[in-house]
């Protein structure tokens, strides 16, 4: 006989580590709420689906999908519109498929160098013919297709329109908990549109039970380079700690065991560039050219404030570590690519 | 390079000092390059780097700001700050691809009108010279112009 039918539930893997599956099983028993209130139907990581079987349901047959990944390939593209056409709810789930992620940071160099490191550079490949991933490759039997590789990374929402936002790198076990308990329950979410759900609306140093003293930085150390203060703001100490330019969700989990805040959780609301936002943050703390001026050399203070941002090696990667492909500029610029060609 | 390419410079001009040079330069009938679309700002601390992120990615050549000499500043120490943001910003749009010219700090006293025109000349040429940004058609591809990579490329070079 057959009972009510339970609303649809998907779960999608693009270009990511699958982190986010694995926060999603570690909401422990709670996932078991999940399976009682969903029928799944599609879920590659879990059950046996294929693509041929969500092509075939009805436009709008999934009432919930996590998509969690970004888009780096055809094939995620492909995917990801396969999947908005066929979902009722769709959820950028996660710090990749929101905001690029780590696969984002390959917009500060080319797709083709990205393919040298992975298929010929590392000293770990063992490529003795030096071949690289073809999309066509003729084979006696006809031609065989794989997947496109994209010149840049996007995320889920520079491809299609998503309804909401969930950040993290993966998000939270309890935050998806809370999110999936709401959904189940009934309870109202915010209109959709790209809202943000599953995270908090402060910054993260807002949970970070570090004591917090006035900033007077004379330089950046990297994590390797001191033995942080366990009790003390770790931006203090001249770590660069992303927390106060980075949503909060997560409980300060990485400041509480003394490392930095890298940013996962992403830009607060109203910011529309989290790497930006942080170079206004840090030039704010740093001490040098604080105090008097009178007579000051002025190519003189710009050499010593410029020797203190010298310290903080790699900027770009350390504050778009996970909003790259979402940033302002969303990608580095290459002469010979796009210089040339735009004053063709 | 095309030959009507004039570039855009979007210039951040802090009230008490360069927007007043900026003032001064036209009272005096200074004549200097009209490349430059002035927006005033109290400061030049007011100069969020998101301004010159989003000014570069819709358009701009290049970006000018302007504020008092340091020590001269309205409210203390603003251009200071303003000044760390730069250096800062600076460091960040190399490892983006974009040359150190397109954005640029200057200091022009409100008595500086000649400063802020010579700037203005310099940056303009500096940008003639280095050819048109446009972020939108040549990084991100919004016309189509970006190659998405094809795999041929790579495989015939190697």
């Amino acid at each position: 006989m057959a009972a009510k039918e339970k609303p649809k539930f998907a779960m999608y893997w693009a270009a990511s580590c699958g982190g986010c599956e694995i926060s999603t099983l570690n909401m422990g028993d709670k996932i078991l709420a999940v399976d009682e209130a969903f029928d799944i139907a599609f879920w590659p990581c879990v059950a046996d689906f294929k693509v041929k079987d969500v092509e075939e349901y009805p436009d709008g047959y999934i009432d919930l999908c996590l998509f969690n990944g970004a888009i780096r390939n055809s094939e995620n593209e492909e995917m990801a519109h396969l999947l908005r056409k066929k979902s009722k709810i769709l959820v950028a789930f996660g710090s990749c498929a929101s905001e690029g992620c780590i696969p984002g940071l390959s917009n500060l160099t080319t797709a083709e160098a990205t393919l040298r490191a992975v298929y010929l550079d590392n000293p770990s490949t063992d490529n003795p013919k030096r071949a690289l991933p073809q999309p066509f490759t003729k084979v006696p039997e006809g031609t065989i297709q794989i997947p496109v590789f994209y010149e840049r990374v996007k995320s889920l929402d520079q491809v299609v329109p998503v309804d909401y936002i969930m950040p993290g790198c993966p998000p939270e076990a309890h935050q998806i908990a809370a999110v999936m308990d709401a959904i189940i329950t009934g309870v109202p979410l915010p209109p959709p549109g790209g809202s943000i759900i599953g995270a908090g609306s402060v910054a993260v140093c807002e949970e970070c039970p570090r004591q917090k003293n006035v900033k007077r930085i004379k330089r950046f150390y990297r994590p390797h380079e001191i033995t942080p203060d366990p009790e003390i703001c770790l931006l203090e100490q001249g770590i660069v700690c992303m927390g106060i330019a980075t949503r909060a969700g997560c409980g300060a989990l990485c400041p509480r065991v003394n490392m930095r805040c890298e940013g996962c959780y992403g830009p607060l609301d109203g910011v529309e560039d989290q790497g930006a936002n942080m170079v206004a943050a840090i030039a704010s703390v740093v001490e040098e050219g604080s105090g008097s001026l009178a007579g000051i050399d002025e190519a003189e203070l710009q050499y010593r404030i410029g020797a203190v941002m010298d310290t903080l090696v790699d900027p770009a990667g350390t504050f778009y570590r996970f909003n790259m492909a979402h940033s302002l500029l969303m990608r580095a610029r290459f002469m010979g690519d796009g210089a040339e060609k735009g004053a063709a | 390079m095309d030959n009507a390419y004039e570039p855009v410079i979007i210039g951040f001009l802090c009230n008490w000092c360069s927007y007043r040079a900026a003032d001064l330069a036209g009272t005096s009938r200074l004549h200097y390059a009209p490349n430059m679309r002035p927006i005033r700002v109290m400061c030049s601390a007011r100069v969020e780097p998101q301004f010159v992120l989003k000014a570069l990615r819709e358009g701009a050549d290049g970006v000018l700001i302007a504020g008092c000499h340091p020590g001269e500043c309205h409210y203390v120490d603003g251009n200071i700050k303003a000044l760390r943001r730069y250096e800062l910003l600076k460091r960040m749009l190399r490892q983006l691809g974009i040359e150190e010219e397109r954005v640029q700090l200057v200091w022009a006293a409100a008595s500086e009108g000649n400063v802020l025109a010579d700037a203005v000349n310099r940056m303009t040429e500096q940008l003639r010279r280095l050819g048109p940004l446009r972020w939108r058609e040549t990084v991100l591809g919004e016309d189509g112009h970006m190659v998405e990579h094809s795999g041929e490329k790579v495989a015939k070079e190697v």
